[in-house]
């Protein structure tokens, strides 16, 4: 059952080819229904896949592709339980993603490049998630960083959106070069960048201590630049820029979490690096209340999401970096179920009340119930609540981090989970429940969202609550024992002593809906009082501690004089020299041919110079042969 | 008399047909400047075959070829010529240049 694994990629690759090739209007009903059974056959191959490796166990198959010298390179793909999770949420969200924007982009003009676009990220997410090697990966890796580049740009006669593209991929860019030096010094080290040989190398120690760390780190700093890690977490904001079904797919459950996706499947490298783990944990903790606390103030719907899905992987880098392999994998399921869903909403409010500000809302409950139920859903996931599938992840990974006695991360973390609770609750009860009154003629335009858009996010919400239920305490924890089942080098921690953790993140949890509720719905604390008090410090966490207007004034800026320079050395340096040459060439050649004017009598006094040259030459050597 | 003064004649002469051939404008000079320089060989035959190795009339019977020749040559150049200006209105070298491709 797993053998079928390899063809699953292709089906969404289908759906690329066939709406680039019709992609005029009168095909536009057909794209959005093939792009919908492609996804839906890759889903049902995904679950296929699923349910063979839980019965039957891993698989692994390779074909040599190059071969140079001694060292041969291959591509094939491998199923184990890591990756058939990926693919599931991969295909699963991509799925819905897919029926939902028939709905969201109903009437646009470039359908069929849309859904050729979300085709081609689909294919290289699910390729990149079966790799077999790190080269296999990183190739795919690049296509998924393409196809976020064309998915955000989608609406390319914005400015904003032109230039949120190309940030996205010049950051991640930057995290790609650290990769990929960490991949040819795996190779330098290892001699193969099949994943097994890697594990076997640093498990039998082939690899001395502080080349692992090195390759750990470069090949966090890769993941850094995909997952939105600080300090390279700025694209991710303005890649919201792109059509709303995009940022739930691409930068909510799938790409952004390959970088998660990455340290997991390398965890042995990790593990043997105390260093790297540190590194891993310090830069998720950091990054989960860095991006909480700029998710508190932004007034954008999408931003307020953005920054809460870079601070949730910062939470799954933290899992990661504290040994919690399993807690980590299960924060990235869960979490891309309930922020897809919250995308899919938001994106529900936006195509209703054409707006994306969420001072421009409010009150939105009576117009729209069905997606107020759902986003509530999504927020309630998110910050914690008991029940919900964000609680079990979130205690998960807070458990991990206390048993690996990173105390000061632990701090940060469960500040983290508070302040998640409260900006969420502050988003749910601006856009919804605020008293504020929308202008009468606008709030008459506001209706709820048509069924196709609606479907996707009820079985997104399904599993938002659900999904939580795979690993408990109370019920088992399943996820973990099978995830250890399926790979040698992964101890599971048994799961203990967690019942004074369940009641402290639940304490704060409802601390910050309290918060929220009196601060914006009751108002009876004063929302301004924190802003008015510090002004300058309110500005600088609105414009995300100033970090884009740093890189503008050193790297941008270095870069552009760096540029100017090249500019000027191009112009008047290289081009200077040919042009020099070229003058010259001209030069003689015009003066050749003027010779050559068709007058015998200048070729005669030619042949006569010629004749008394060589007569010189001739008597001066003495000899005329 | 030597050989030495017939040559340096001979020379003189053909140096002075070599530039009036390849300077003078004027096809009319041009084709005199040709008969100077096939005279300025003829005098070098002439000389030749008096102060020569081996003295033989053959050289003075040559040069009477080649005067007939010549004079042969004088006459199509000059018919070639009447026919271009009849064609062209010119005498002038540079303007003869309807080969040049």
């Amino acid at each position: 059952m797993t053998q079928i694994a390899w063809i699953i990629p292709f089906f969404p690759l289908m759906t690329f080819l066939l709406c680039f090739i019709f992609q005029k209007r009168e095909w536009h009903h057909l794209c959005s229904r093939v792009g919908i059974m492609t996804t839906g056959l890759a889903l049902i191959g995904s679950i296929t896949v699923l349910i063979g490796q839980m019965i039957f166990g891993n698989s692994e198959a390779v074909i040599s592709w190059l071969s140079i010298g001694d060292t041969v390179f291959s591509i094939g793909y491998i199923v184990n339980p890591l990756n058939a999770l990926m693919l599931v949420i991969v295909s699963l969200v991509s799925f819905l993603v897919h029926i939902y924007s028939k709905g969201y982009m109903a009437g646009e003009e470039r359908l069929g490049t849309f859904y050729a676009y979300l085709g081609f990220f689909t294919f290289a997410m699910l390729a990149l998630v079966l790799s077999p090697n790190l080269l296999q990966l990183y190739m795919f890796w690049e296509l998924v960083g393409l196809g976020s580049f064309l998915l955000i740009g989608f609406y390319f006669h914005k400015a904003e959106a032109r230039a949120a593209a190309k940030k996205a991929f010049l950051m991640t860019r930057v995290g790609d070069v650290g990769l990929l030096i960490g991949m040819i010094l795996v190779f330098w080290q290892v001699g193969s960048l099949e994943f097994s040989a890697i594990f076997q190398a640093v498990s039998g120690g082939d690899m001395d201590s502080g080349m692992v760390t090195l390759v750990a780190l470069l090949i966090f700093i890769g993941a850094v630049g995909k997952s939105g890690q600080f300090p390279l977490h700025s694209w991710l904001p303005d890649a919201m820029e792109g059509p709303t079904p995009v940022s739930a797919l691409i930068h909510a459950a799938t790409m952004v979490a390959a970088g998660v996706y990455l340290v997991a499947t390398l965890f042995p490298l990790f593990e043997a690096s105390d260093t790297a783990m540190l590194v891993v944990a310090i830069t998720g903790a950091f990054t989960a209340i860095f991006a909480a606390c700029i998710a508190i103030v932004q007034t954008d719907i999408k931003r307020v999401l953005a920054y809460s899905t870079v601070s949730q992987l910062g939470y799954m880098m933290l899992a990661l970096g504290s040994a919690g392999y399993v807690a980590g994998v299960f924060h990235l399921t869960t979490h891309a179920f309930f922020k897809a869903l919250l995308f899919l909403a938001a994106g529900s409010v936006i195509h209703a009340a054409h707006t994306q500000l969420i001072g421009e809302m409010g009150g939105l409950w009576k117009r729209m119930k069905g997606t107020g139920w759902l986003f509530l859903i999504g927020t309630l996931a998110i910050a914690g609540m008991p029940l919900f599938s964000g609680f079990f992840s979130k205690e998960e990974v807070l458990l991990a981090v206390w048993k690996e006695e990173h105390y000061v991360l632990f701090t940060l973390g469960l500040i983290t989970a508070f302040l998640t609770a409260f900006y969420m609750f502050r988003l749910f009860f601006l856009v919804f429940m605020s008293k504020k009154i929308i202008p009468y003629k606008r709030r008459k335009k506001i209706f709820e969202s048509p069924r196709v858009m609606i479907l996707p996010m009820v079985v997104l919400a399904l599993l938002a609550v659900g999904a939580g239920y795979i690993h408990t305490g109370w019920f088992g924890p399943f996820l973990g024992e099978w995830l250890a089942s399926g790979n040698e080098y992964i101890t599971l921690h048994p799961h203990e002593g967690a019942g004074w953790l369940m009641a402290v993140t639940t304490l704060l949890t409802f601390l910050g809906i309290w918060m929220a509720y009196l601060m914006y719905q009751k108002e009876k604390l004063d929302r301004n009082y924190l802003s008015e008090a510090f002004p300058g410090v309110y500005e600088a966490v609105l414009n995300g501690f100033f970090v884009d207007v740093l890189y503008q004034r050193t790297v941008v800026f270095a870069t552009k004089c760096l540029g100017i320079v090249g500019t000027w050395v191009e112009r008047y340096v290289i081009q200077g020299i040919l042009h020099f040459i070229e003058d010259i060439t001209i030069l003689v050649t015009k003066l050749a041919s003027k010779l050559q004017n068709g007058q015998v009598q200048t070729y005669g006094a030619m042949v006569g110079v010629g004749l008394v040259v060589l007569l010189l030459i001739g008597l001066m050597q003495g000899r005329f042969f | 008399m030597t050989v030495h003064a017939f040559l340096l004649l001979a020379a003189a002469l053909f140096a002075l047909g070599l530039f009036g051939a390849l300077t003078k404008r004027n096809t009319v000079i041009v084709l005199i400047c040709i008969e100077l320089m096939l005279n300025a060989v003829n005098l070098n035959l002439v000389a030749f075959s008096k102060f020569g190795v081996n003295p033989a009339i053959t050289g003075q019977i040559f040069s009477l070829f080649s005067i007939t020749v010549a004079a042969a040559e004088a006459a199509v150049g000059l018919a070639i010529l009447i026919a271009l200006y009849r064609n062209k209105a010119t005498v002038q070298v540079e303007d003869m240049n309807e080969m040049k491709g």
